[in-house]
């Protein structure tokens, strides 16, 4: 089925695979560790950021590469394990003494890695969407975050469908800090969180939480659920006649769970999403052809593949800012402003208060027969809360997470 | 009240079909032959795989299912002969053998099949009670679940096979020297392990994700409800199943997801620590 995307994917399962082209290309190249999960539980998600990655790196070469200097790629697979994370992130800084490190898909393989960045004082791009709040001067954020996607989403959940809200959350850092950016939204809405579950990873059966759901009578669920097992939630919730409506900011562009599940398990789900590969417009066909040139079995082109490619060309325009792949020369880059690039989803840029990204985005809708309809426009939003709440990169370095329940001291 | 009640009873239900049928395969296969049998997950998936491919080609659900459980069985059988026999007496080097195979066997399938594969859907159609949803096919598992328990219970003890396998765990020199086709029989138990955890992954597939990795959900359960059982899987793994779906059910209502994964691993410390050979231990105790 998926035999050849999966080939070129196993063509890079050698720890040591080294990607691009010999070329007449001069100077030394410019080495990129990436770590990405491409076996194990994450597998699925794993894969399409290999693939953007690779498709960047291809692209960038073919034209010359980054300053006239090749890119060689070096990727290693942690398989979803966060001990693997450290022990290859410490290889890739250490003994390979990569550029720029770029990868991690939870939050926890984040928080794993980002001490071995900040002691080695390298610079790291996490390329998913995520519950926001890191203020590090070490790390790009290229994913979407919480007041792009949850302070679009849910406003408008309450106001479609109704203020009793229940929360089903994964239980570990994305899903408790999720769930607390939920309470902080719906406050000034008078939204009202009537049953909130936190749920072991790997669990999958889900009758008890289904009858709790049945019980509380929300008017909408909030879908922080994470992982393959968690995903069977939607199957078992459909098939005992569940069918509220419901919000996240993981599914559909993310876990292309409407493309996994049998309609209509999916139906009434709503996402807002910076990319999903329904987007239709003229730059995003652009790249979805090149995309499927290049990988033509990929099942779906998901917003974590896509920010894995776009953070390759940040990094490029990064780097022809400063004329220099030293960390400082281009934090200046960002700090002055305007560290800009023409994404498929139009133009994004790098925030210099908390080197996040700002982003197009967009409500998504999944219907009955898993059709994805765009709901509401937003334009660019920018990533504009941990500017508002004190974090400024370009005065101070606190190299925290923080988040509503956890503000930075004012200064 | 009725519906409060019938809803208690749905919830029991349901942890009680996911314990037995995650369980059935292995306590055949670790239970009565003592492999212990790190590959458990893998049969199971083998089996929700096979019956997404033969429900896709067009065959009706129940039959899929019925297929998905002949596939692993076959299976089953084949690695016995090839893999599993020379280690019937090295019970460690069996796990390290079947936790290979489950290596490579993920691996494998990532590699073949890709990182996941469309799902069938669950077979609509539920049923209100008073205030509460539910599913139909959650009650044909849990129905499901009582025909495993009574078909294993049936194969071993009333078929001229069941006394044979018996005998042949037993003792398999004597019961060689009997007359009784030890290979023959030991691949065969094999197979209807192996099936019986294919019939799981058969059942659960168009319940959950299908990835490679899916038969890691089964395994905690799995192991657990059979060291519980206890050696006498016959006498066993319903006492078991019951003991630990109780536990589990009361703490996920009383106090959510979390706490009923602990105090499941906590009722089964304890139950150990009570009694060291399981239920069927204890009950082949009262019984002589």
């Amino acid at each position: 089925m998926k035999r050849r995307s999966l080939l070129s994917g196993v063509a890079a399962l050698p720890l040591f695979s080294i990607v691009g082209r010999h070329s007449a290309l001069g100077a030394d190249p410019i080495k990129i560790g990436l770590l990405e999960d491409i076996s194990g539980d994450l597998a699925m998600m794993g894969l399409p950021k290999l693939h953007g990655s690779l498709l960047a790196v291809e692209e960038i070469n073919g034209k010359g590469g980054i300053m006239g200097r090749e890119i060689k790629l070096t990727h290693l697979d942690p398989q979803g394990d966060n001990a693997r994370y450290q022990e290859f992130a410490r290889r890739l800084l250490q003994r390979d003494k990569v550029d720029v490190l770029i990868g991690g898909i939870t939050s926890a393989s984040r928080e794993a890695i980002r001490p071995i960045v900040d002691r080695m004082n390298a610079l790291y791009f996490y390329t998913n969407q995520y519950e926001g709040g890191v203020c590090d001067g070490n790390m790009i954020s290229v994913g979407a975050v919480p007041e792009q996607q949850l302070s679009t989403l849910i406003p408008w959940m309450v106001e479609k469908y109704g203020k009793r809200v229940y929360t089903i959350a994964a239980d570990y850092n994305f899903g408790h800090l999720s769930a607390e950016w939920g309470r902080t939204i719906l406050k000034p809405l008078n939204g009202q969180i009537v049953g909130e579950e936190f749920i072991p990873l790997g669990v999958s059966q889900f009758a008890q939480t289904i009858q709790n759901i049945q019980n509380a009578k929300p008017d909408w669920l909030y879908m922080l659920n994470v992982g393959a097992a968690q995903d069977s939630f939607f199957e078992q919730a459909s098939a005992a006649g569940l069918h509220l409506p419901m919000g996240s900011p993981i599914k559909i562009m993310l876990g292309f769970e409407h493309k996994r599940f049998a309609p209509p398990a999916l139906e009434n789900m709503h996402a807002s999403a910076n990319w999903f590969e329904e987007l239709d417009t003229p730059a995003a066909n652009d790249f979805k052809k090149r995309w499927h040139a290049k990988y033509p079995k990929e099942p779906y082109i998901n917003d974590m593949g896509y920010n894995a490619y776009v953070a390759l060309y940040m990094y490029k325009m990064l780097v022809e800012g400063a004329k220099s792949t030293k960390k400082d020369a281009i934090r200046k880059v960002i700090d002055k402003g305007g560290a800009c690039i023409d994404a498929p989803e139009g133009e994004i840029c790098i925030d210099p208060k908390s080197q996040h990204t700002s982003h197009h985005m967009r409500l998504i809708s999944v219907d009955a027969q898993h059709h994805v309809h765009v709901d509401k426009d937003f334009g660019t939003i920018q990533p504009y809360w941990l500017g508002q709440v004190g974090c400024d990169l370009t005065k101070f370095d606190p190299k925290e997470q923080f988040s509503p329940d956890h503000l930075p001291k004012k200064m | 009240m009725f519906a409060d009640l019938f809803a208690y009873f749905y919830q029991f239900a349901d942890v009680f079909a996911f314990l037995v049928l995650s369980a059935a395969g292995l306590a055949v296969i670790f239970g009565m032959m003592g492999i212990i049998n790190m590959a458990h997950g893998e049969f199971i998936m083998c089996g929700a795989y096979a019956t997404t491919f033969a429900y896709h080609a067009g065959l009706p659900l129940p039959l899929a299912q019925a297929c998905g459980a002949i596939v692993a069985g076959v299976i089953g059988i084949i690695l016995e002969a090839v893999l599993i026999r020379p280690f019937y007496s090295r019970p460690l080097d069996s796990l390290l053998i079947t936790w290979g195979l489950s290596l490579v066997v993920t691996q494998g399938t990532l590699i073949v099949l890709g990182s996941s594969m469309p799902g069938i859907g669950t077979p609509s159609g539920g049923f209100h009670i008073g205030e509460y949803g539910f599913s139909t096919y959650r009650m044909i598992l849990f129905a499901a679940a009582l025909c495993v328990l009574g078909f294993i219970y049936l194969l071993f003890k009333r078929t001229r096979f069941g006394v044979h396998a018996r005998a042949t765990m037993q003792n398999a020199g004597m019961a060689q020297a009997l007359g009784v086709r030890r290979n023959r029989i030991y691949a065969l138990t094999f197979g209807v392990g192996a099936a019986l955890a294919g019939l799981c992954g058969a059942l659960y597939a168009p319940t959950m994700t299908l990835i490679p990795t899916m038969g890691a959900t089964f395994i905690v359960e799995s192991f657990v409800t059979v060291v519980v059982g206890g050696a006498n899987v016959l006498l066993g793994t319903a006492p078991a199943a019951v003991a630990l779906a109780i536990t589990r059910t009361a703490l996920n209502g009383l106090y959510g997801q979390v706490f009923g994964q602990i105090g499941l691993l906590l009722a089964v410390v304890l139950i150990i620590r009570v009694l060291p050979e399981g239920f069927s231990g204890w009950l082949a105790k009262r019984a002589s």
